[in-house]
């Protein structure tokens, strides 16, 4: 064991002897290790800020939530127009879920509207009005910040009540306690009643926090669109239960809808693992398109440490014949190469590191992510594998070496 | 076994090489058998392409006979692999070769410890040992110099202070007064002579009557072949 160190240390002292012996030669040959780590560096640092803006955004939706819809998630195909012409999907539907469903704990049925919010002199712009049922909470991620939301009583009574979300109490009582005062919502009075915690935005597009939920009931009367088609939100009892609880929703549906057997279903049972899939097989895509085109320059960086370990291993022979004859063995050359050819690529490792942290953190400025230590690890060892794998041809050469023939070499 | 066949270290029997140049056949050796004794001091002469280095080569191990029968302290390493011919190099030789073949980079110090490093030795214990080969070459005041900080003849002792430090059961030196001139020359060939005096055992591969005469047995070689193999009466000695 001490021979194996002693031997690695002398293999190191003279890879970094030969790196300053080559100083400008060492420098140019680095460079390609520096841009291939650069580059897969800032590449595994955005699909790892992607993935986490993914799976911040996903946490809103349950993974134990049914989104009971006229739309499917996920690729539509060609069957645009099929899913265009169903019909709606309709309170009656959420009312025989809840009183028809073992496997549901809780049930919510949600439609929206776009209307401008004001209250006084205020306004903001582009809201997103949700009418929903009083289960809102238990079936989303969202939670009270300051109030309450509004009760079961008042949902079915259609009072005139709302809770708002933080971005729009933020915009509309900048300096004022919201609770109790009346807005106008699309020209309407409601009394706010609650201000949602922030919860930030969902797939980086619409703001989960610029929205108004009011009783869907009074968001019947009052903002109805023409086709009026809602979403049901159900919230399972267990999520080992997923596969039994949307085949019952399925029945009650169909029943619901009076679909006869040999009808097919004329709405979809969407869930969280839709949007898993469908995000895993595009992120999967463009993880290995990016990761392979910097991977690329890694490899040319590769190909440019094995050239000049090549041209070091052939301008050391004479050195190599002479260690050979006082009793270096095979091993001992090839791991002198191998450290020399690791220890070159490590720097570059480390030199595209510390150029690609201060560019990870414009990365950070829209992508939640800094670069993560795992990345900076696996770099490391990224570049110590390119290393061994571009030095072991030489060093294998240079192992099998004659002494006598490299002895007489000049 | 008897006295004679214990101090016998090196045993040559009916060794050939050959070597393919084209279409044609060079024996650089051809059938050579002799032995040599613990504690002899040979010189092998000839002409130049009369196979000298080519013995030398295969003494020292490294290089291995085409055929024939080697045996080095009752070995045989007429057919050992490379790995074990490179551990017999390290323990057994010590090389001294006519351009010196020191490593430029490294200090008096290093060169002298390389073999001892690739001897498994451990730090302190290599220190001392090269130190010591070091002293008996009387480089003592140059040990963190580097090779091109040395004269042509410091060079070379540091080459003997390189063979000597594993203690080896030969030494065997290829022309090593071929690029010195003749004074540094007869001072390397001055501490050959203490060497063998304390017991070591030295082949030595030189053109020059003047430098042959320090040793005690002649071998001529001649087209691969043993000419003449004599003992030495009258022996220079440098006062
Ligand atoms: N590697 C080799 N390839 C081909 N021929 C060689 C090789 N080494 C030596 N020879 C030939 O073998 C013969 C002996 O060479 P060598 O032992 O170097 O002679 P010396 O040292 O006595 O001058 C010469 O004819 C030489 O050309
Ligand atoms: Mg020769």
């Amino acid at each position: 064991m001490k021979f194996i160190f002693d031997e690695f240390k002398e293999g190191m002292r003279i890879a970094f002897a030969a790196i300053r012996a080559n100083k400008m030669r060492s420098v140019l040959t680095t460079l390609g290790i520096i841009i291939g780590i650069l580059s897969v560096t800032l590449m595994g640092t955005a699909i790892e800020g992607l993935d986490r803006a993914f799976n911040e955004s996903l946490a809103s939706l349950g993974p134990d939530v049914l989104y009971i819809q006229k739309w499917p998630w996920g690729d539509r195909g060609d069957d645009w127009w099929k899913y265009r012409n169903r019909r709606e999907v309709k309170i009656q539907q959420a009312k025989d879920i809840e009183k028809y469903s073992e496997l549901a704990q809780a049930v919510n049925p949600a439609i929206g509207e776009i209307r401008n919010v004001k209250y006084g002199q205020k306004l903001v712009e582009n809201v997103t009005v949700v009418g929903t049922g009083a289960a809102l909470l238990e079936t989303s991620g969202a939670t009270i910040a300051f109030g309450r939301f509004f009760t079961r009583f008042e949902t079915d009574g259609g009072r005139p009540v709302c809770a708002i979300g933080s971005e729009v109490a933020a915009n509309l009582f900048p300096n004022e306690n919201p609770i109790g005062k009346t807005i106008k919502v699309g020209g309407y009075a409601y009394q706010v009643l609650g201000v949602f915690e922030k919860q930030g935005s969902f797939l980086g597009e619409q703001s989960l926090d610029n929205r108004v939920y009011v009783p869907i009931y009074r968001f019947f009367k009052e903002f109805m669109s023409r086709r009026g088609g809602i979403s049901i939100m159900v919230k399972a009892k267990s999520v080992e239960e997923m596969d039994n609880t949307i085949e019952e929703i399925r029945g009650i549906m169909r029943k619901s809808r009076r679909l006869s057997p040999k009808d097919e279903d004329d709405f979809a049972i969407n869930q969280q693992e839709i949007i898993v899939q469908t995000f895993n097989q595009i992120g999967g895509v463009i993880a290995a398109v990016g990761l392979f085109i910097t991977g690329m320059s890694l490899f040319v960086g590769g190909i440019g440490i094995m050239n000049i370990m090549f041209v070091s291993v052939t301008e050391r022979t004479k050195e190599i014949g002479i260690r050979k004859a006082i009793g270096a063995p095979r091993r001992t050359i090839l791991l002198q190469f191998l450290i020399e050819s690791a220890a070159l690529c490590l720097i570059g490792g480390i030199v595209g590191i510390i150029i690609a942290f201060p560019l990870s953190l414009i990365i950070d400025t829209f992508l939640p992510t800094a670069m993560p230590l795992s990345i900076i690890l696996i770099a490391l060892f990224i570049s110590v594998f390119v290393g061994v794998i571009s030095g072991f041809l030489p060093a294998f050469r240079a192992s099998r070496l004659n002494p006598v023939d490299s002895l007489r070499y000049e | 076994m008897d006295e004679g066949i214990m101090s016998t270290i090196i045993k040559f029997k009916n060794i050939t090489k050959v070597y393919q140049v084209g279409d044609e056949q060079v024996h650089a050796l051809d059938g050579i058998s002799m032995q040599i004794q613990k504690n002899e001091y040979v010189a092998i002469m000839g002409p130049s392409g009369s196979g000298k280095s080519t013995m030398m080569n295969i003494v020292g191990c490294l290089d291995t006979p085409t055929s024939g029968l080697y045996e080095l302290n009752g070995t045989n390493v007429s057919d050992m692999d490379d790995d074990d011919l490179a551990k017999i190099r390290n323990k057994e030789i010590g090389f001294v070769f006519q351009t010196f073949n020191l490593l430029a980079r490294s200090d008096v110090l290093h060169n002298v410890e390389l073999p001892l490093i690739y001897g498994g030795i451990g730090s302190a214990e290599r220190r001392k040992l090269a130190r010591a080969a070091i002293e008996r070459v009387g480089l003592t005041d140059r040990i963190h110099h580097k090779p091109n900080e040395l004269s042509g003849g410091q060079r070379q002792r540091v080459a003997v202070a390189r063979a000597l430090v594993t203690q080896p059961a030969i030494l065997l030196a290829d022309e090593p007064t071929g690029n010195l001139d003749t004074k540094t020359g007869d001072e390397i060939m001055m501490l050959f002579d203490t060497l063998h005096k304390e017991g070591n055992t030295i082949i030595l591969v030189t053109h020059e009557e003047d430098i042959a005469i320090h040793a005690h047995r002649r071998v001529r070689l001649r087209d691969g072949k043993i000419e003449n193999d004599e003992m030495v009466k009258n022996r220079r000695i440098i006062k």
